[in-house]
């Protein structure tokens, strides 16, 4: 994964320096060549290097650079002005806000999930988690498999009496991050004595190194529970656990599951977009859903720079979302996208 | 080595008159203008080390300012870390660090060892030379291949097999107690075990190699059998570089990162059982740097690496005073 990442970077570096060389020799020349750089999560890297290479195919003068560091290294990065944009699984903090200087828009681009996954064999079909049941096994006080609280919603699947083992990230994530979200939204308990964050002190546990760590150690382990990214389940087919959402009706993991918990939240998304949609109230909501941002400053300065990050951030958020479905990412639901499209629109308005 | 081929100059400097030694044209000095920039250059490489270790302090203790103020003594003893409310100590990641070093180092020495006698003095020249290979082989495959053979083959390996056995036959020890969820501290000792393996037997070879064969001679001639050599004159005689080989690998199992990572279990605990997940120093720091959020937690995550150079600096020269002392009891 490392090397993966190492040669990413290399990769991105050796671009840079080209786009660099070529950008200065075409401003000598008064072209119009532009490149752009943003940095951050992870989570969002396949898509974001399929619409670089598409929107090329769009606008071949402009040249978009992404190096996938981490949501939190994508921010310190924006601070530290190194680059245009940065993207994040988790909404900037107020005290990272203020250390930006100059106000700092949140623009959704993608959604996805995080999803329970396990290691029990042959059952007839998928287990049904409660939120309680969730916040019992992570917080260790629900210790096997034909606990009360698992076996009552789950009657004809003859839970084992095989101990629990919990399986957690242990690299600071985005996927943490929305999975503390959600569990602190539906345990008090939780709340209190965790919190959310990308990484958290847990209670109980083994740690896995990224999701081929989690999916790993599950795989290995008779009787392990761990969360993954839901692209990252279904591409690899690892069992996905139904949970219970907030109107109250098991919910299977879907991209479209996802997409409803946008919609179902639209009303009561705060104006500034740092939401968050975990424990969406949809009916059809999947209650373990996340957001990737990109975050820009307002107060870019004109150029062929702003005008180039703004027309391709709004272009990932229409004929961008277009790829998102093969890739497993949810899309953002139309209403949203007007939302979003409104702040881009702050930083540079759309050319009539 | 150093100071035998420096003297050899000095001496024939000491016979000149000191003025010219100093000012004299430079042939008179002993030295060629190119003798002259030769030293001055390797004089600079050489001072260079000891100028990027001080940068590297430095930085570190630099960017670990707030931590340091913050939590101050409290750092090294704490055992929680809680990057939620900002709580940080790190005595769970030095005590995996320690412990996962010391199980490899056990498992790694004797074995490393053997293969370095059985190459030099026991295999058929043939059989010594692909078999060497194959070992310095071992030093070249990427730790995370490593880490994930661990975690895929190794760990069940250990839960299902070794870890019940160490638990039957030595259970009454603190350190088998338990169940074991495969990974753990223990198999990342042993992983470590298998990745500083290269390091202790290709240096130990050569050491036991360079054992002048006259020593051997001598010591069969005076009735002496095959392996109270090897014990009585080819081990001593080596002693001192096979512990610098150890010292190597040990340094390079205090900061493996990625292979661990992954078989650890990434759980900051303190506990005896060596089946029982922990975390280490250098594990902690890849893990949690790029999300890193807030500037005590990334000062916090510095100061744990400034206490793995520090900790990794002291278990060096506490070897290192262990090898000299050897060494000096051996004169005496």
């Amino acid at each position: 994964m490392s090397l993966v990442r190492f040669a990413v970077v290399v990769a991105g570096a050796a671009l840079l320096a080209v786009s660099c060389k070529s950008s200065s020799s075409a401003a000598g020349g008064g072209g119009g060549n532009v490149s752009i750089n943003g940095a951050g999560s992870t989570f969002i890297y396949p898509v974001m290097s399929k619409w670089s290479s598409e929107y090329q195919k769009v606008s071949p003068t402009t040249q978009i650079n992404y190096q996938s560091i981490g949501s939190g290294g994508g921010i310190r990065q924006l601070i530290a002005h190194t680059v245009q944009f940065g993207a994040t699984d988790g909404p900037m903090t107020d005290e990272q806000l203020k250390e930006a200087k100059g106000p700092v828009f949140h623009v959704p681009l993608v959604m996805g999930a995080v999803v329970p996954t396990y290691n029990l064999p042959s059952l007839a079909h998928a287990i049904k988690f409660t939120p309680d049941a969730l916040a019992g096994i992570y917080l260790g006080t629900i210790k096997t498999w034909n606990d009360p609280k698992l076996t009552a919603d789950n009657a004809d699947l003859n839970l084992p009496a095989t101990p629990i083992v919990v399986v957690h990230r242990s690299d600071g994530s985005g996927t943490t991050y929305v999975w503390t979200d959600y569990l602190s939204k539906v345990s008090p308990e939780w709340k209190s004595k965790v919190g959310n964050a990308t990484s958290v002190n847990w209670p109980t546990g083994l740690g896995g190194r990224g999701n081929e760590g989690v999916s790993g150690t599950v795989r290995q382990t008779p009787g392990a529970i761990g969360y993954v990214e839901l692209t990252y389940a279904m591409q690899n087919k690892m069992p996905a656990g139904e949970v219970k959402n907030r109107a109250g009706s098991f919910v299977t993991p879907t991209i479209d599951a996802v997409t409803s918990a946008a919609a179902g939240a639209i009303a009561t998304l705060p104006d500034d977009l740092r939401y968050s949609i975990t424990d969406s109230p949809g009916d059809k909501a999947w209650p373990i859903s996340g957001t990737t941002w990109a975050v820009v400053y307002k107060d870019m300065p004109a150029g062929p720079e702003r005008t180039a990050v703004v027309s391709f951030l709004r272009w990932a958020l229409h004929d961008g979302q277009k790829f998102c479905a093969a890739l497993d990412y949810a899309q953002l639901p139309p209403e949203l996208v007007a939302k979003a499209e409104a702040k881009l629109d702050q930083v540079e308005p759309p050319k009539k | 080595m150093v100071t035998d081929v420096q003297t050899v100059p000095r001496a024939s400097h000491a016979q000149r008159p000191k003025s010219l030694r100093r000012w004299g044209p430079p042939a008179l000095r002993g030295w060629t203008t190119g003798d002259a920039i030769f030293r001055k250059a390797c004089a600079a490489i050489g001072a260079s080390i000891v100028g990027l270790l001080g940068l590297l302090i430095y930085e570190l203790v630099r960017g670990s300012r707030e931590s340091l103020e913050k939590f101050g003594f409290r750092f090294m003893v704490d055992r929680v870390w809680d990057p939620v409310v900002e709580r940080f100590g790190a005595s769970t990641f030095v005590y995996g660090t320690v412990v996962t070093s010391i199980i490899a180092l056990l498992l790694a020495v004797p074995l490393g060892i053997g293969i370095a006698i059985f190459l030099v003095e026991i295999a058929p020249r043939k059989l010594g030379a692909p078999i060497g290979f194959l070992v310095e082989l071992l030093a070249a495959i990427p730790s995370i291949v490593y880490g994930l053979w661990g975690l895929f083959v190794l760990a069940p390996i250990v839960r299902d097999d070794v870890a019940p056995v160490l638990h039957k036959t030595l259970g009454f020890l603190p350190f088998f107690r338990g169940e074991s969820h495969g990974v753990g501290m223990l198999t990342a000792g042993m992983i470590l075990a298998i990745m500083i393996l290269p390091f202790i037997a290709a240096v130990s070879r050569d050491v036991l190699a360079a054992v002048p064969t006259t020593q051997r001679e001598a010591s069969l001639a005076l009735g002496a059998t095959k392996w109270e050599t090897i014990r009585n004159v080819v081990l001593p005689y080596g002693r001192a570089g096979i512990a610098g080989a150890v010292v190597l690998a040990l340094g390079r199992a205090l900061g493996e990162t990625m292979a661990v990572t992954m078989v650890i279990g990434n759980n900051p605990q303190i506990a005896a059982s060596l089946f029982e997940p922990g975390y280490t120093m250098s594990s902690v720091i890849a893990n949690e740097y790029a999300e890193a959020s807030g500037t005590v937690y990334l000062a916090a995550l510095t100061e744990i690496g400034l206490l793995l150079f520090v900790v990794t600096f002291a278990v060096n020269g506490f070897a290192r005073v262990l090898i000299w002392r050897m060494a000096r009891e051996r004169r005496a």
